[in-house]
């Protein structure tokens, strides 16, 4: 069966509809943008540092087989088990493995984008492995069942009196309590026990260096730190994209992650991973999931360049208004709708078309990914692969005949019943109908341009046609 | 110079006065403009669709409308992204090429070819708000970018600050998308006109009576949601403002 396509307009306008979510939402994120610009002010060669991480990431990208091989062999040397996924089903494999033959059956984890895009809680609870989030929002996240709604602030749609009934259906504390402060403790009150006995932990990576062997995580609670030392096990799951060349280049990268991401100088935690503890052990699996066919792909292998730092979302004027959840996919905002339709053509095939192309995303970017532009070569695309609806299809089919045929354009706008053809004009009304909802229409003028033009400027002008 | 006027499909349509000021404004300024009556459109909204084929004839036709001048000129930023970044849904001739690049949108062409700073016959004794839409902003870069920490520069502010007796309102977003997006505006109904309402709601609170743009598709959508949310604003295109109007 074809999968359904995800109806971000539909989403996006219950988004709408909840006022005091989408003012909270909208306001908040805006802000991350604005101590985010604060940041770059602060450091006349932003733009340059832009530049340079680009271009390691795009050498990086174009030499990544050699760059993961030298990674495996370092990283071997140090006493990590590397292990390759090809795909979800592979990584989720891997960590079973891992864990069953250790007999785990708990394990700890921070933020992992690589593992919501492989689906492993499901896979691991159908194995008798229980998981848990260590990371405040992705927890809250997995309490309610709901994807992470942003990559860096997961749970960033949620107002604190949404926290306060979650918690209260899975702690037990009190619904109304809704100060973020108790809140924190609460979570803290329910993770500790779990962080101390669990068998194995888990952690994604923010960057892989291949002439060390060693792994980079940046967060702000320390609770990867807590997931990956407290169990003496640690997988470390990353896409094959997360890799630099070299130590010297982490810099470029650390100084803006964090400026990008939430307009704080840094993370603050940045941890260097560099072997497995005494009498421990470290795993890191390396996932494709898709990346080397996106490689691959001219017009859209630099979203590999992509750091995950969330600033193209909290740009986005249409993702502030709609959050994240509305793009029914791992990946939400203009990153996501870049990516999403490598994963799923037609599933996805709505989020390029959910932008209004402005270029904010673009201007924002710390790795200078051409994201808008990526939009635009995204709709071609997928409308050269059938994914557009039909009515749509056909409205630009006959728009696009019309605008070639200057008498017919003519009569056409002179209300004329002309050359709309085969398509009932009630489909075109209803496709555009909902310009009225909100909106008042144009007002009618008195004669068009070119009626004042012929009637004012007779004589001038060249080749005259229609009224 | 032989100048081309283009007046896009809804400036000819809805904004008749735009495209009348665009044209009297290049006349005061002493170009010689002509208006080749063939024309339809740029082939945008076809392409920023994905359905690029379908722009094919619309493009064919603008330059077969245009490929005789030195200049080709249109009131709307847009449009005018569109014919010099993105119009390759035909061949590359040489007439294709030479459209391409001698096509401006009208600030543009005021402030860097025709290098005008004064219009002493204009007069406008309002406190407007300045929009720029996302493609004479972001695509034509006819002023700085917030995103980009550039030293500030805007190519409509110079030129509005020609005129008599005009005031600035800043609202507090002045670089956000107001949401219009061609077929966005009807395809993300809800989004579209809540960016809508939000930006001329940051123009209101910001003391501005006017909206003024060089793009007349934004003022379409704006005006649209001031008017139904009854907000006291009015909208007026930079022609018009340059060329003199009053109100
Ligand atoms: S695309 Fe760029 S701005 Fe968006 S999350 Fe990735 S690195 Fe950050």
């Amino acid at each position: 069966m074809k999968d359904k396509r995800i109806d971000h307009a539909g989403a996006a306008a219950a988004f709408i509809a909840d006022a005091p979510h989408l003012a909270f939402h909208d306001e908040r994120l805006w802000d991350m943008r604005q101590k985010r610009d604060a940041q770059m002010h602060l450091l006349p060669e932003w733009q340059e540092l832009r530049t340079l991480a680009s271009q390691i990431k795009e050498h990086t990208l174009a030499n990544l087989p050699d760059y993961l091989e030298q990674f495996e062999r370092n990283a071997t040397r140090n006493g990590i088990h590397v292990h390759w996924a090809r795909d979800g089903a592979e990584h989720n494999r891997i960590v079973a493995e891992i864990l069953q033959a250790r007999g785990a059956t708990t394990l700890i984890k921070s933020k992992s984008m690589v593992t919501e895009e492989c689906d492993m809680r499901p896979y691991l609870a159908a194995r008798g492995i229980t998981v848990t989030e260590t990371d405040l929002g992705e927890r809250i996240q997995q309490l309610d069942d709901q994807l992470p709604s942003h990559i860096v602030v997961p749970a960033v749609h949620k107002l604190t009196g949404d926290v306060a009934r979650v918690f209260a259906t899975h702690y037990g504390t009190d619904p109304n309590a809704d100060d973020p402060r108790q809140l924190a403790e609460a979570q803290r009150q329910a993770a500790r026990p779990v962080i101390l006995h669990a068998d194995a932990g888990m952690t994604g990576a923010n960057f892989a260096v291949a002439e060390t062997g060693t792994f980079v995580v940046c967060t702000n609670e320390g609770n990867a730190d807590l997931s990956a030392t407290v169990p003496g096990v640690h997988i470390a799951t990353l896409g094959i994209e997360r890799l630099v060349p070299r130590m010297s280049d982490l810099g470029v990268f650390v100084r803006m992650l964090s400026r990008s991401a939430l307009g704080s100088p840094i993370t603050q935690y940045t941890t260097h991973f560099r072997g497995p503890q005494d009498g421990g052990e470290m795993h890191v699996i390396l996932v494709d999931n898709g990346r080397s066919a996106r490689l691959g792909m001219a017009d859209f292998w630099t979203s590999l360049k992509c750091i995950r730092c969330g600033a193209c979302m909290n740009t986005c004027p249409v993702y502030r208004r709609s959050g994240g959840l509305s793009y029914g996919a791992v990946y939400s905002g203009p990153i996501g709708a870049i990516i999403d339709p490598t994963f799923n053509e037609r599933k996805y095939s709505t989020l390029p078309f959910a932008s209004t192309l402005n270029g904010s995303c673009t201007n924002v970017c710390p790795v200078r990914i051409d994201i808008h532009d990526q939009l635009y070569k995204w709709r071609r695309v997928l409308v050269d692969h059938h994914q557009m609806p039909f009515v749509k299809r056909e409205i630009m089919h006959m728009a696009g005949k019309l605008m070639g045929q200057p008498r017919l354009y003519r009569a056409a706008i002179a209300g004329a019943e002309t050359a709309l053809g085969t398509l009932p004009r009630f489909a075109l009304y209803s496709w555009l109908n909902p310009w009225g909802k909100q909106r008042e229409l144009p007002h009618p003028v008195e004669e068009t341009f070119h009626a004042w033009y012929r009637r004012t400027r007779s004589g001038n002008g060249t080749a005259d046609t229609g009224r | 110079m032989k100048v081309g006027l283009f007046v896009p499909c809804y400036i000819d349509a809805f904004y008749p006065r735009v495209g009348i000021a665009t044209l009297e404004l290049l006349e005061r300024l002493g170009q010689q403009v002509d208006y080749p009556l063939e024309q339809t459109c740029c082939g945008q909204p076809m392409a920023n669709s994905g359905c690029n084929s379908d722009a094919a004839a619309a493009e064919a036709l603008f330059v077969r409308n245009f490929e005789r001048f030195d200049a080709i000129v249109m009131p709307s930023g847009s449009c005018a992204h569109h014919v010099r970044d993105h119009f390759d849904a035909i061949p590359q001739t040489d007439a294709v090429r030479h459209v391409r690049a001698h096509t401006y949108e009208l600030v543009e062409f005021l402030h860097d070819v025709l290098q005008v700073r004064a219009f002493p016959w204009a007069e406008f004794p309002h406190t407007v708000g300045l929009h720029n839409s996302c493609g004479t902003l972001r695509a034509l870069r006819t002023a700085s970018m917030s995103e980009l920490g550039e030293p500030p520069f805007s190519k409509p502010m110079d030129l509005l600050s020609g005129v008599r007796g005009i005031r600035f309102a800043t609202p507090a977003r002045p670089d956000e998308c107001c949401g219009f997006g061609g077929t966005f505006s009807v395809a993300e109904e809800a989004v579209s006109a809540r960016m809508g309402l939000d930006k001329v709601r940051d123009h209101h609170n910001a003391g501005a009576d006017y909206i003024v743009s060089a793009d007349s598709s934004c003022i379409m959508h704006q005006q649209g949601c001031a008017e139904r949310a009854g907000i006291p604003l009015r909208f007026i295109h930079i022609a018009e403002i340059l060329n003199g109007a009053r109100e």
